[in-house]
């Protein structure tokens, strides 16, 4: 493991029996897990790379547990790591192995649906999905639709601010989420925002999503419902060449058009999908887009008509618009399973998550190609094309020895190339501990410390999971110290009325 | 008259607040100061006047973005995107006809410092959604940065969320980043006359619940519609219920057709065609059935966001305990409130009453000074949230140099 997480306590690990004996107490019967193979299951998330046995795993039923044991944990200087359903890219999960792993899956019911104000009332345990089909039946939806949204949660999607194909037109969770109940590491439990729009004070909900389960423990969640458009349908555009492919995302934009979706693939990327699932993707383009245009039968029509004609005028060699729902679907389910079908052609991947700004992608392309030449490792690329956001998929094997390290190496560069060329390091991943020691690419000391003076606001003692997100741990009271440079001001130069 | 700082650039805010520190001042933050009677009345030593930073310093249609310093006026800026055929989704509102100053006055940074947005706030998303990059001087004299300039980031905690709505109270902005939208081609409204507060909400949310994908649904009761031009709108003296329908032409004319059906059970529909459709919504968004000119400045005035189902319940809750006009935004959601007897609280008691009991929050928008530092303008807090808030303060602006006191005591 390249990233090293903080020192464990050996007190605390001292203390471990009677931790678990305290803990047992708060949560009885099945909630908490102590024993080395029941616990394996938690030992690390998405990113498996990184592994860890926690010190025990809790998983709490309401509220008020979720709050005793928070309070206790901060009493006796116990860490804590959320964890939903175990979903995230960058290690948001790991565990710690003096820690506390606070499991919220138990937290799974819905507690209202409310039509008239489209809203649904959430436990953070809920799955992504079974929040739109818990509403779908009455022709509603929630927007946010991570490539994970059948097993990712709520609370967890809260925690990664996560997105999905349709982020450009709908918005990320961030945009879509209204209040939350929120335990505190202190055990204090607040509840902020509601089924109202906008905050009365402070916006704590934007900080709260996506702060990747440093600041509190999310108990229930308020998101906003759609109505679902009256039809979609989808192009597929084929390039010889990715600038022109990345010039037509440009054009379309550029003539007003927001489609509901708007996904790039290069070669290797398509090769894999179409040999995985067959959607009929052409198979002699360097770059194909697909292009989801959603709203009233009318407006679809007139708007497919225009993209057609902008991907014409772009030189593409394939265009082909769906004639059925059906169809649709199938151009879909080749980029959706984008992942899976790179698996499949090497033992390893590893997905990367950069945003651009556009026009930089065929540079981007380009160095990265240099990139993977210089390591010999090979890479696909997706792209949520419409928002910038990349996604190089690094294939390799992790039986050869010292090919993970490179891998890692290879990627840290190409996040680097993305913040180099006016982007950032994670589009919707999040850091966790992926990419926390890259933050100084983009964040000077100055900048993490005004983030990490935030986190002392929620967590004074850094009990929530720490080691993520900033590459070094400071103590609050080190950070609040504040340095006056007296007397040495260009006040003078100022004008003054 | 304070005293006023006019910083030229970022590094002389940087150099101002370090000043300020130093010298154990305090500074009020402002732009073109546009919107400084909102809050508690400053109990500032000096101003910061940020309108020098002023520019866009990065446009690119394209990418949907636009980096401008933070006294850059919002109207130039609007004036720009809509050159290139774009808008700011969040439909920013304009406080000038309310506080009795100049239309188009304001600069980006007090738009997002105060998260301002208009009717479309219910599809497109609020200043907040909008905001995608920050440059800033904190009150600790140091210059930070968070976000970036590309519409899709999760890196690191989203501090543009936190700068927007805290009304200068934790850092002086020096350069934003916020991400611009196509302009939609074509509009029309829906109206209906003549319905009752139960029954407008009721047809905004169906008109809500539908695909027509509605991007303003606001209610003028009988006694504010009267006061908005409507060029030949079947509306006089009536209430009147207003649902936008914003897309290309095709589009519109498809919706429009789909929402007369959806609301004919509440009531005959009629069209507001351009360009009267946008002075409606013009009106609607800057509140004019409430400006200054016609009200008087000094009337007290509150802004109230509640559930939308729970809008006309709450307004019926305030009209019961003192002398009130209002409208509906937001499918009923946004209430401007004006309280025609100022009472010895600007009917604080009651609005705050009904806001317990229906949820949400209000704030004072519109009061003398005198009112303004009698009662809480913004919205209380519980125990727990208060102190998490000042916490958050704290670590932006131990010493309370900026704005302080300006939302709550101490904050």
């Amino acid at each position: 493991m390249a990233v090293v997480m903080p020192e464990p306590d050996a007190a605390v690990l001292g203390r471990r029996d009677r931790i678990v004996a305290a803990l047992s107490a708060i949560v009885p019967g099945e909630g908490v897990i102590a024993s080395e193979r029941a616990m394996r299951p938690y030992e690390s998330d998405g990113l498996t790379a990184y592994r860890a046995l926690p010190m025990v795993v809790v998983l709490p039923e309401t509220t008020e547990q979720v709050s005793r044991v928070l309070a206790y944990c901060h009493r006796e200087g116990i860490k804590v790591v959320p964890r939903g359903a175990g979903t995230s890219l960058s290690g948001g999960a790991l565990p710690l192995t003096d820690g506390v792993l606070l499991g919220m899956a138990k937290f799974n019911r819905i507690r209202a649906i409310d039509f008239d104000n489209r809203v649904v009332v959430a436990e953070p345990g809920v799955t992504n999905l079974a929040v739109t089909q818990a509403v779908e039946h009455a022709g509603f939806y929630y927007a946010p639709d991570p490539s994970s949204q059948i097993a990712c949660t709520i609370g967890g999607n809260v925690a990664e601010n996560s997105g999905g194909v349709h982020c450009l037109k709908y918005g990320m969770t961030t945009n879509n989420v209204l209040g939350c109940e929120l335990v505190l590491m202190t055990g204090e439990v607040v509840r902020i925002g509601g089924r109202h729009l906008d905050s009365g004070g402070y916006d704590l909900l934007g900080i709260i999503t996506g702060s990747e389960g440093l600041l509190g423990v999310v108990t229930e969640i308020t998101v906003r419902i759609l109505k679902k458009p009256e039809t979609a349908r989808a192009v597929l555009v084929g390039f010889t060449r990715s600038e022109d492919a990345g010039d037509c995302v440009s054009r379309i934009i550029g003539a007003g058009i927001i489609p509901g979706g708007m996904e790039m693939m290069d070669r290797p990327a398509i090769h894999a999908t179409e040999e995985f699932v067959h959607a009929g993707y052409p198979l002699d383009v360097e770059a194909l887009l697909i292009v989801e245009l959603d709203g009233p039968q009318a407006e679809v029509d007139h708007l497919i008509a225009r993209v057609e004609t902008i991907a014409r005028e772009c030189s593409a060699v394939s265009c082909k618009v769906s004639k059925s729902e059906q169809e649709r679907l199938l151009f879909w389910a080749g980029r959706k399973a984008a992942f899976p079908a790179v698996g499949r052609i090497s033992p390893d991947y590893y997905c990367m998550d950069g945003t651009i700004p556009r026009a930089r992608l065929p540079l981007v392309l380009k160095r990265i190609r240099e990139l993977s030449e210089h390591y010999g490792l090979r890479v696909a690329n997706v792209f949520h094309a419409g928002d910038g956001n990349l996604h190089p998929l690094i294939l390799y094997d992790a039986n050869k020895p010292g090919e993970l390290d490179k891998t890692e190496e290879f990627g840290a560069e190409i996040l680097k190339l993305c913040v180099e060329v006016g982007g950032v390091l994670t589009g919707e991943h999040g850091v966790g501990v992926e990419k926390r020691d890259l933050m100084p690419a983009m964040f000077s000391e100055t900048d993490l410390a005004h983030q990490q003076r935030l986190k002392c606001a929620f967590d004074d003692k850094g009990l929530l999971n720490p080691g993520k997100v900033f590459p070094t741990l400071h103590r609050c009271a080190e950070l609040g110290r504040l340095h006056v440079h007296a007397g040495r001001l260009a006040f003078p130069d100022i004008p003054r009325f | 008259m304070t005293d006023t700082l006019k910083p030229r650039d970022a590094k002389d805010v940087e150099g101002a607040v370090q000043w300020a520190l130093a010298e154990q001042k305090s500074l009020e933050i402002i732009g073109h100061g546009s919107k400084h009677a909102i809050g508690r009345p400053a109990q500032t030593d000096l101003t910061l006047d940020l309108s020098s930073l002023s520019g866009v310093t990065l446009y690119e249609p394209e990418e949907l973005v636009l980096t401008a310093r933070a006294g850059t006026p919002i109207a130039d800026i609007e004036a720009l995107v809509a050159s290139k055929g774009q808008q700011l989704a969040f439909e920013p509102m304009d406080y000038g006809a309310l506080l009795g100053g100049w239309p188009g006055a304001g600069t980006i940074g007090g738009v997002l410092a105060g998260n301002l947005s208009g009717p479309r706030r219910i599809k497109a998303g609020a200043a907040r959604d909008h905001f995608l990059g920050l440059t800033a001087v904190s009150g600790r004299g140091e210059t930070f940065k968070s976000g970036g300039r590309v519409v899709k980031n999760v890196t690191g905690y989203d501090l543009c969320k936190l700068a927007a709505g805290s009304w200068g109270t934790l850092a002086a902005l020096t350069e934003v980043t916020i991400k611009t939208l196509p302009r939609p081609e074509a509009e029309a409204t829906v109206a209906v006359a003549g319905l009752d507060d139960a029954a407008a909400v009721k047809a905004m949310t169906a008109a809500m619940g539908s695909s027509c994908d509605v991007s303003g649904a606001a209610h003028l009761p009988a006694a504010v519609a009267g006061t908005i031009p409507l060029a030949g709108a079947a509306g006089a003296g009536r209430a009147l219920t207003l649902l936008r329908l914003e897309g290309v032409a095709p589009s519109v004319t498809h919706r429009q057709a789909a929402l007369i059906e959806i609301v004919k059970p509440f009531g005959e529909a009629g069209i507001i065609a351009e360009p009267s459709s946008q002075a409606v919504w013009h009106a609607v968004r800057d509140v004019l059935p409430f400006a200054a000119s016609r009200t008087g400045a000094e009337q007290p005035l509150w802004r109230v966001s509640t559930a939308p189902t729970r809008g006309a319940e709450l307004a019926r809750m305030i009209a019961g305990g003192t002398d009130a006009t209002w409208l509906y935004d937001w499918a009923g959601g946004l209430l401007w409130v004006s309280i025609a007897s100022i009472g010895d609280d600007a009917g604080a008691a009651v609005v705050r009453r009904a806001v317990a009991a229906c949820g949400g929050h209000a704030t004072l928008v519109r009061a003398p000074a005198a009112l303004r530092a009698a009662v809480e303008p913004f919205e209380p807090m519980d125990a727990g949230l208060a102190a998490l808030t000042k916490r958050v303060k704290e670590g932006f602006d131990p010493k309370g140099v900026f704005n302080t006191g300006r939302m709550w005591a101490g904050v």
